[in-house]
């Protein structure tokens, strides 16, 4: 029970580290790194790679953005599925449409309460 | 003849006044004791950040006026500029003073740009009272070339704090008792292929480094001659390629050498490398630098400030940042 919070932890952690890097090394914009980040969950799910690493890591594996990728992959293959063609483009958004919401909302609520500062 | 951006001002104009102002966070600096107005408002008071930088400016040019018992109207020229596009925090400081007008872009480097040519106005005769000056505020200048700060992005060891700060030098022919303008050379663009805005310094110090060079040959000086020899805005990373670069070239011992963006915060590690932004160098050299020769600690000085001559837009399209370092000496008789 505890080694799936060390897991989750190591495996969260090490996608964040390649994030870093993007940013440090590559010298990659936050736009960049992010659209990255999530082509590349994407493609790993394409392969049937993620939902191994998830099953691996829980939450490590899905709080990062590289797990929306994954999501509007799945949600795509699930609805092709029973839909054909059109259930690629339905099923993106039924997977991740909690996803997209709560941000909107989350985020229209907090800049009701907070203003926004930059300073130190 | 021909003088290749040397200049030499025979009758030495004097700088007759300075006023300096700053925001709320530059209280960290070691030298904010010697500015004249510190805001407690990063917009000072005004609706937008542009607003406030331009009352930054605005202010700087009425304490630096007031002190030598002037008004606007008394004056001939006012020779201002900033970072942000065309300029307009310095347009609109300048339609509110209403003194004749000149906006100069030389980045950072406007704070000795426009003293050179205020100095040059005045040698001609055409010029009793100029106002030179230069400004930045850190919101405005961070949200126009790197991101807006509430986005909060990350920023690395290299990168730069714009300063909010505004520095504004009465030129009047020479008087006795202030610093007067003896010497000048006007920079070239240089272009040594660096394409990354949070790391302004590496690329302005060649610049910094062919300017002084060029200063001492053209004029016959040696480092040695001077009691200080500050540039404007390399901070830690630039400030050491400087050197190693004038290293090079013969230059031995840095004790007069110092740097207005490595000092300005005392080395605070939260503003990373240091400051920048056309109101550092303007606010170093018009408070403490100004102070220390009326106080005659300083004798002669050489001013060197640097300046990226980038666009957000040509950064984004991924275009090198050329960049240029004016220097002016000034003595105190």
């Amino acid at each position: 029970m505890f080694s799936i919070f060390i897991t989750s932890f190591i495996v969260g952690g090490l996608i964040c580290v390649i994030g870093q890097l993007m940013f440090d090394v590559a010298k990659m914009t936050p736009a960049h790194t992010l659209c990255t980040l999530v082509v590349a969950g994407s493609i790993l799910d394409g392969f049937g790679l993620y939902e191994p690493l998830i099953d691996f890591a829980g939450t490590g594996a899905t709080i990062p953005i590289t797990s929306f990728g994954n999501a509007l992959t799945h949600g795509a293959l699930a609805e092709a599925e029973k839909h054909g063609l059109i259930g690629v483009l339905t099923g993106m958004f039924e997977v991740t449409s909690s996803g997209i919401s709560a941000a909107i909302l989350f985020g229209f609520i907090a800049s009701f309460i907070f203003k926004p500062k930059g300073n130190i | 003849m021909v003088m290749k951006g040397l200049l030499t001002f025979p009758s030495t104009p004097s700088i007759a006044a300075t006023g300096v102002t700053a925001g709320p966070l530059e209280k960290k600096s070691p030298f904010h004791v010697n500015f004249d107005k510190m805001f407690d408002d990063e917009r000072c008071g005004m609706k937008t950040n542009e607003q406030g930088h331009a009352k930054l400016m605005e202010d700087a040019i009425m304490i630096a006026l007031s002190k030598v018992d002037k008004v606007p109207s008394d004056a001939d020229f006012l020779l201002a500029g900033d970072l942000v596009n065309q300029m307009t925090p310095s347009n609109f400081s300048a339609t509110t003073v209403g003194i004749p007008y000149i906006g100069l872009f030389s980045a950072c480097a406007t704070s000795v740009s426009s003293i050179l040519l205020a100095a040059l106005l005045t040698e001609s005769g055409m010029s009793k009272l100029a106002v030179a000056g230069s400004s930045s505020q850190h919101n405005a200048i961070e949200r126009q070339f790197r991101y807006p700060i509430e986005y909060g992005t990350q920023k690395g060891d290299t990168s730069q704090w714009t300063v909010t700060a505004a520095g504004a030098a009465a030129i009047t022919p020479y008087q006795e008792g202030v610093p007067c303008i003896e010497r000048g050379t006007f920079g070239k663009a240089v272009d040594m292929g660096m394409t990354d805005p949070l790391n302004m310094g590496a690329a302005m110090a060649p610049a910094a480094a062919d300017t002084l060079m060029r200063h001492l040959s053209g004029h016959n000086a040696s480092a040695s001659d001077y009691d200080l020899i500050m540039t404007g805005d390399l901070s830690k990373v630039g400030f050491s390629i400087f050197k190693k670069m004038v290293g090079n070239q013969g230059i031995k011992d840095f004790q007069n050498f110092s740097d207005a963006g490595e000092e300005y915060y005392g080395g605070l590690p939260e503003f990373k490398a240091g400051a920048s932004g056309a109101g550092c160098s303007a606010s170093i050299y018009f408070s403490e630098i100004y102070k220390k020769m009326m106080e005659k600690e300083y004798k002669r000085v050489l001013l060197i400030a640097t300046g990226a001559l980038l666009s957000p837009l040509s950064y984004q399209q991924g275009d090198t940042i050329p960049c240029i370092a004016h220097a002016v000496e000034l003595t105190m008789k």
